[in-house]
C-alpha cells in the first residue's frame, strides 16, 4: 500500500529523516511512535507531499507520489491533525463535504455521505449538520475532523497526533471509535503519536523512531516482549511493563474452551488487562467469556494471565 | 430590525442630521446670524452642498476602491510563497506613502497631471493604501495554521484556499482596514479643494480666504458628519461580517 524507500529530509544542517524505509500493507494501522523531533510528523507529511522529500521515493498503491499532481493525491488521502483545522466559517456539513465537493460529487450523494459519517461518529445528523465549529466541544470537533478526513472514502488515512489535545476521557472514547472504524472499514491508517499507551492500544504495527530512523518495527507485543535496544526499552518504559503486556494480549489467546463459570461474561477480543480488572472488581479468579454474538465460549482464569 | 432598535441606532440620527444639513443648511441661518452678525451671505451658496458632497463621494469612492483592490492584491501576493521576498519592500513602500503629507503629494502631482480631481484621487489613493495593506496582511496571516494545513492537506488548490478559506476568514480584518482608509480619505479629500477638486472642503477654503467663518463651520460640520456616518455604516458591516465568519 505504502512503500517508503530510503527517504531523507534535511532542514539546513539538521537531517530530520534519514534514509528511512518502511512498507505498510493495506489494512494496517501503523503507528509512527517517537518523542518530538524524531521525524515522525515529517515522514507522515511527505506521504501526502505537504513536505517535499530530498531523496528517496514514496509510492502509494504502487504509484510514485511525485508523479501525481499534489492536489489529486491529497484528495484521495484522508488527513487529520492535532489542531483539527475545521473551517470556522463553514457548517459541520460543509466541513465534512470539503473533499467530496472538490471531487464534484452530486449534492444528493454528498448529503447522504455526511449523514452516514455523522452517524458513524455518533453525532445526531439533523442536530449537527448545521452547527458551526465554535458551537462544538473539543471532542465533537475532533470527530468532525476525522469524519472530514474520511468523507471521500480515501484509500489511506494519515493522522498526526489527532487526539493529543483533548481531555483523557474524550481521548479514550475517540481511540475506541477509531479502533472500531479501523476494524469496520479496513482502511490503511498511518498514525503519528508520542503516546506509548495510545500506540499499544491502536496499532497493528508500531514503528519506533529516533533521529529520523526507525529503531524498531513490530507488533505491540513484539515491541514489549523483545525491545530491540535500550532506547526502545526506555521508551516503552520498565515501569508498568507487565500491565502494558496485559493490555496488548487478548483473552482469545488464553481461553480455556468448553469450561464454564458464573459471573458477568467478558468479550473474546477484550485484553487481559480488562480481564484482570474485572476479576479484581468482582473478587473472583475465574470469569466466563462470550463471543461477539453473546454465546459462552469458555473461561479465563487468573493463572492464565501470567502464563 | 425592530422599530425600537432602529430608533436607538446612531446611524439613523447621524444620517438624518447629515441629510437635513446637506439639503437645507439654511435652517441654521438664525443660529449663524446670532453668532456671526453682519456676515452676508451667511450660508455658502457658490455651489450646492449636495453637488459638493456627491463630487467628494466620487473622489473618495474611486480612490478607496483602487486602494482596496491594489492593497488587497499586494497583501495576497506577499503572503503567498512566491511573493514572500517582496513582503519587506511592500511594507516599506506603503509606510513611505503614509509619511508623505497629502498636501505634499498634491504639490508633486499637480505639475504632472494638472489641477482638479486627478491629483486629489492620486493623493487619496497613496494615502489610503497603508491601512489596507497592513490589515490585509495581518488578516491573511491571522488565518490559523491548522486551518491552512488542513486546507492544503485535503487538496484545495492554492487558488481554492485563497478564495474559499483565506480571504473569507481575513475579511473582517481587511474590512477594518478599508474602514480606517475610507474615513481618513473623507477627511483628507477636503484638501483637494486647494487644487481645484470640488469637495465639502471648498466652502472651508473659500471661507478661510474670504474670512467668512460660517462657511468654514458649514463645510467642516458636513465633512465630520459624512465621516462619522461612513464609519458607523462600516462598523455595522463589520459586525455582520464577523457573525457570518463565525
Amino acid at each position: 500500500m505504502i512503500e517508503i524507500d530510503k527517504v531523507s529530509k534535511s532542514y539546513g544542517e539538521r537531517r530530520v529523516v534519514d534514509r528511512l524505509s518502511l512498507t505498510i500493507r493495506a489494512g494496517e494501522l501503523c503507528v509512527l511512535l517517537g518523542s518530538s523531533g524524531c521525524g515522525k510528523s515529517t515522514t507522515l507529511r511527505m506521504i501526502n507531499r505537504l513536505i517535499p522529500t530530498d531523496a528517496g521515493s514514496i509510492r502509494v498503491g504502487g504509484e510514485d507520489v511525485t508523479l501525481v499532481p499534489a492536489e489529486a493525491l491529497r484528495r484521495r488521502i484522508g488527513y487529520a491533525i492535532q489542531s483539527i483545522g475545521l473551517f470556522p466559517h463553514w457548517t459541520v456539513e460543509d466541513n465534512i463535504a470539503t473533499v467530496p465537493r472538490l471531487l464534484k460529487w452530486r449534492e444528493v450523494r454528498v448529503r447522504d455521505r455526511v449523514g452516514e459519517l455523522l452517524e458513524l461518529f455518533r453525532l445526531d445528523a439533523p442536530t449537527y449538520r448545521g452547527k458551526y465549529p465554535h458551537q462544538l466541544s473539543g471532542g465533537e470537533q475532533q470527530r468532525v475532523g476525522v469524519a472530514r478526513a474520511l468523507a471521500a472514502d480515501p484509500e489511506l488515512l494519515l493522522m498526526d497526533e489527532p487526539f493529543a489535545a483533548v481531555d483523557p476521557i474524550t481521548r479514550d472514547a475517540l481511540q475506541a471509535e477509531l479502533a472500531h472504524i479501523h476494524r469496520a472499514t479496513g482502511k490503511t491508517i498511518v498514525f503519528v503519536t508520542h503516546d506509548i499507551e495510545e500506540a499499544l492500544r491502536l496499532a497493528t504495527r508500531i514503528a519506533i523512531m529516533e533521529r529520523g530512523r526507525i529503531v524498531q518495527l513490530g507488533t505491540p507485543l513484539e515491541i514489549l516482549e523483545h525491545p530491540a535496544n535500550d532506547f526502545v526499552r526506555d521508551f516503552v518504559g520498565h515501569h508498568g511493563l507487565g500491565l502494558k503486556l496485559l493490555s496488548v494480549r487478548r483473552i482469545a489467546d488464553r481461553l480455556r474452551r468448553g469450561e464454564t463459570a458464573g459471573g458477568e461474561p467478558l468479550a473474546l477480543d477484550a485484553s487481559l488487562a480488562e480481564a484482570l480488572s474485572a476479576m479484581t472488581a468482582h473478587r473472583t479468579d475465574r470469569l466466563p467469556v462470550c463471543d461477539p454474538d453473546g454465546r459462552n465460549v469458555g473461561v479465563i482464569a487468573l493463572a492464565d494471565l501470567v502464563r | 430590525m425592530g422599530a425600537r432598535r432602529l430608533l436607538g441606532s446612531p446611524v439613523l440620527w447621524v444620517g438624518l442630521l447629515f441629510v437635513t444639513l446637506l439639503l437645507r443648511m439654511d435652517v441654521l441661518q438664525p443660529l449663524l446670524r446670532r453668532g456671526f452678525p453682519g456676515v452676508e451671505p451667511i450660508v455658502y451658496n457658490r455651489d450646492s452642498f449636495v453637488a459638493l458632497f456627491l463630487s467628494q463621494l466620487g473622489l473618495v469612492a474611486v480612490a478607496s476602491l483602487a486602494a482596496s483592490l491594489v492593497g488587497i492584491a499586494l497583501a495576497v501576493f506577499v503572503t503567498r510563497p512566491a511573493g514572500h521576498d517582496f513582503r519587506a519592500m511592500v511594507d516599506a513602500l506603503a509606510t513611505v506613502g503614509q509619511t508623505f503629507p497629502p498636501a505634499a503629494v498634491l504639490a508633486i502631482a499637480v505639475p504632472m497631471v494638472g489641477f482638479g480631481a486627478k491629483p486629489t484621487v492620486i493623493a487619496l489613493f497613496l494615502y489610503g493604501l497603508l491601512p489596507i495593506i497592513e490589515n490585509a496582511i495581518a488578516g491573511l496571516e491571522g488565518v490559523p495554521q491548522g486551518v491552512r494545513e488542513a486546507a492544503d492537506g485535503m487538496g484545495l488548490s492554492a487558488r481554492q484556499r485563497l478564495y474559499r478559506v483565506d480571504l473569507p476568514l481575513a475579511a473582517p480584518v481587511i474590512l477594518a482596514g478599508i474602514r480606517v482608509s475610507v474615513t481618513i480619505a473623507i477627511g483628507t479629500a477636503t484638501i483637494g479643494s486647494t487644487v481645484g477638486a470640488l469637495t465639502l472642503g471648498t466652502p472651508i477654503f473659500d471661507g478661510l480666504v474670504a474670512n467668512k467663518l460660517p462657511f468654514v463651520l458649514e463645510g467642516a460640520a458636513l465633512v465630520a458628519l459624512f465621516a462619522i456616518l461612513t464609519d458607523l455604516l462600516f462598523a455595522r458591516l463589520e459586525r455582520w461580517l464577523r457573525r457570518a465568519v463565525g
